[in-house]
């Protein structure tokens, strides 16, 4: 496989609804936005195809909504693919087109994702969710993936003694960065009292800890060496992609041992049953390929910037400890530490992650890429127009995308090169 | 000539941006297939789960496939009683479900089992990690995962 670089990125404001916008159109102002960013040296002549993800064809109301993206943008008659695999449906389309260039079939390649859940209430846009988990078995109970997230959540406590305190100061960091982002759907800084009081909506997920419908797009364009240094003056590398699946129905996975990474020992998990339904096997198997593409042997230190899957703060935390940010049930005493604070030892969610700038499923894992990008290229405060959520010294940036309870997950990581 | 105009509605919603109201329902015929002999059980007041007689791997959930040799599973009578692996309340949920709010949702473990069963509990105030539940079957059918569901298992009327 030879090196591909991310060129630029663009995202359109995620927001509740768009209804001024229909899909096409938020894709072609992410589109044009990363475009832009490139001064005019890279044109749609150049794209030698796209990779175009959005989740539900029910909350699009049209199939083959990919093929009308690449035709109203301006990429026809170019090979164009779609890519769907619920929550993870962004990372993955990044993935497909990071693989598109390595492969040395394209040399530019756009990634495209989008999501327009405002076309139904919220309690029908959780039907079309629930969906994505197994309708023989776990849909008809309740047909609610917050249930499931909340039921690992209550498990996860058990095991590690996790709180709801831990869980609100996750929503509090992460609203807390995205008052800097202009991207973001909520931009407004929240206390732990608030987030504590805020509705219940499947205990102990609360309606501020659990991420809202979203509309939204966003861009990456990615690139071989020789055409990123053609059309681009600060191209970032990707390091390294890893994913992993677990089974769909979260009542099957398995109670074993913990597949270790390289800081990490048998001893410090002899008593814990793996993955059980408290932690992410595939985040921990996206994590272990990923790594050992980008030569990384302690996370911790060598990689700076975190976006993370926050789509209910009680899986940020699981995921801290899937990445190996810190041991399988220190999570509570990571964020209690401080460590993914922005200026923390482990910055995650600079962003403010899906909670605050919203989660328009198709989008989010491109959106966590653009963030991610412009991590490394420290271009945060010419993008935001604030420079509070760009990390200091960042080297390298990783992005998590997420699917189901778990089911599909891919870490993506970016590296000044 | 002249089409007929059509007066159903309402239809929009909003003039600018246009919106227009869209309802499409669709009535599916969904097999369970390899699965159906876990449903008809339910019907007799069973629970059947899935064993694999090379690994002898035991599912609480039916898999007519061994999910780690790939070789065809066997049925075998679950216990009717287990224990809540995890829990939660919901006060919201999918449309189909809102009237139903607030529900229990649990996870059973059963003794000697490898792997859970996802399931409503009913009239348990506050669930527990551990706590011992048992199984009820609906008398009407709706012929789906539903007609089982779990109750507390020291409870009077839980017993059988």
């Amino acid at each position: 496989m030879r090196p591909v670089y991310m060129l630029s990125g663009g995202i359109t404001k995620f927001a509740k609804a768009h209804p001024d916008k229909d899909f096409r159109l938020m894709v072609k102002e992410a589109f044009d936005a990363a475009l832009g960013d490139l001064d005019g040296r890279l044109t749609t002549r150049d794209i030698d195809g796209s990779v175009i993800s959005y989740f539900s064809d029910h909350f699009t109301g049209q199939l083959k909504a990919g093929a009308m993206v690449q035709d109203f943008v301006g990429l026809c008659p170019k090979p164009n693919i779609r890519i769907e695999g619920g929550g993870a449906t962004g990372g993955l389309c990044f993935q497909a087109a990071v693989q598109a260039v390595a492969s040395g079939r394209f040399e530019v390649c756009a990634a495209m994702g989008f999501e327009t859940m405002s076309t139904v209430e919220t309690w029908k846009g959780n039907d079309f969710i629930a969906l994505a988990s197994d309708t023989h078995f776990d849909y008809p109970l309740g047909g609610f993936y917050t249930g499931y997230y909340a039921m690992m959540a209550v498990r996860h406590m058990h095991e590690f003694g996790t709180t709801e305190e831990q869980m609100a100061r996750v929503a509090v960091k992460n609203y807390g960065n995205a008052a800097h982002n202009p991207f973001a759907q909520h931009r407004r800084a929240v206390t732990v009292e608030e987030v504590m009081k805020s509705a219940m909506i499947a205990y102990p997920c609360r309606r501020m800890t659990t991420c809202v419908m979203s509309d939204g797009a966003a861009v990456c364009l990615l690139a071989s060496e020789e055409a990123a240094r053609k059309f681009c003056d600060h191209p970032i590398r990707v390091a390294g992609i890893g994913s992993g699946s677990d089974t769909m129905r979260m009542a099957d996975r398995p109670h074993g041992r913990v597949p270790l990474l390289a800081h990490e020992s048998e001893g410090d998990y002899r008593d814990l049953k793996y993955p059980g339904v408290h932690s992410f096997r595939a985040g921990r198997m996206a994590a272990m390929e990923a790594y050992g593409q980008a030569g990384i042997a302690d996370p911790r230190r060598e990689i700076q910037a975190w976006e993370l899957h926050d789509a209910y703060a009680s899986a940020e935390l699981q995921q801290y400890e899937d990445v190996g940010l810190c041991k399988y049930g220190e999570s509570g005493r990571f964020i209690d530490d401080g460590h993914p604070t922005i200026r923390g030892s482990n910055p995650v969610n600079p962003s403010g992650g899906l909670l605050a700038c919203g989660h328009p499923v198709g989008a989010t894992g491109l959106m966590q890429l653009v963030f991610c990008f412009w991590q490394c290229q420290e271009t945060i405060a010419r993008h935001f127009g604030d420079p509070f959520c760009q990390v200091k010294d960042v080297r390298r940036a990783a992005a998590y995308s997420h699917a189901g309870t778990g089911t599909y997950v891919t870490i993506s990581i970016l590296e000044k090169p | 000539m002249k089409l007929p105009e059509k007066s159903e509605g309402p239809w929009v919603t909003n003039f600018d941006p246009l919106t227009r109201q869209w309802t499409y329902s669709v009535t599916y015929n969904v097999s369970y297939a390899e699965d159906s002999p876990f449903f008809h059980a339910l019907a007799r007041g069973k629970l059947l789960g899935s064993c694999c007689p090379r690994c002898r791997y035991r599912y609480a959930t039916p898999r007519t496939m061994c999910m780690s040799c790939g070789g065809p599973t066997e049925w075998f009578e679950l216990p009717l009683e287990g224990r809540v692996h995890s829990w939660t309340i919901c006060h919201f949920s999918g449309e189909p479900y809102l009237a139903e709010c607030p529900f229990a949702l649990g996870l059973i473990e059963f003794e000697g089992v490898d792997t859970l069963f996802m399931t409503r509990l009913a009239g348990i105030e506050q669930p527990r990690i551990g706590m011992p539940v048992r199984a009820q079957f609906r008398r009407k059918q709706t012929w789906s995962v539903n007609d089982v569901y779990f109750v507390d298992a020291t409870a009077e009327e839980a017993r059988p």
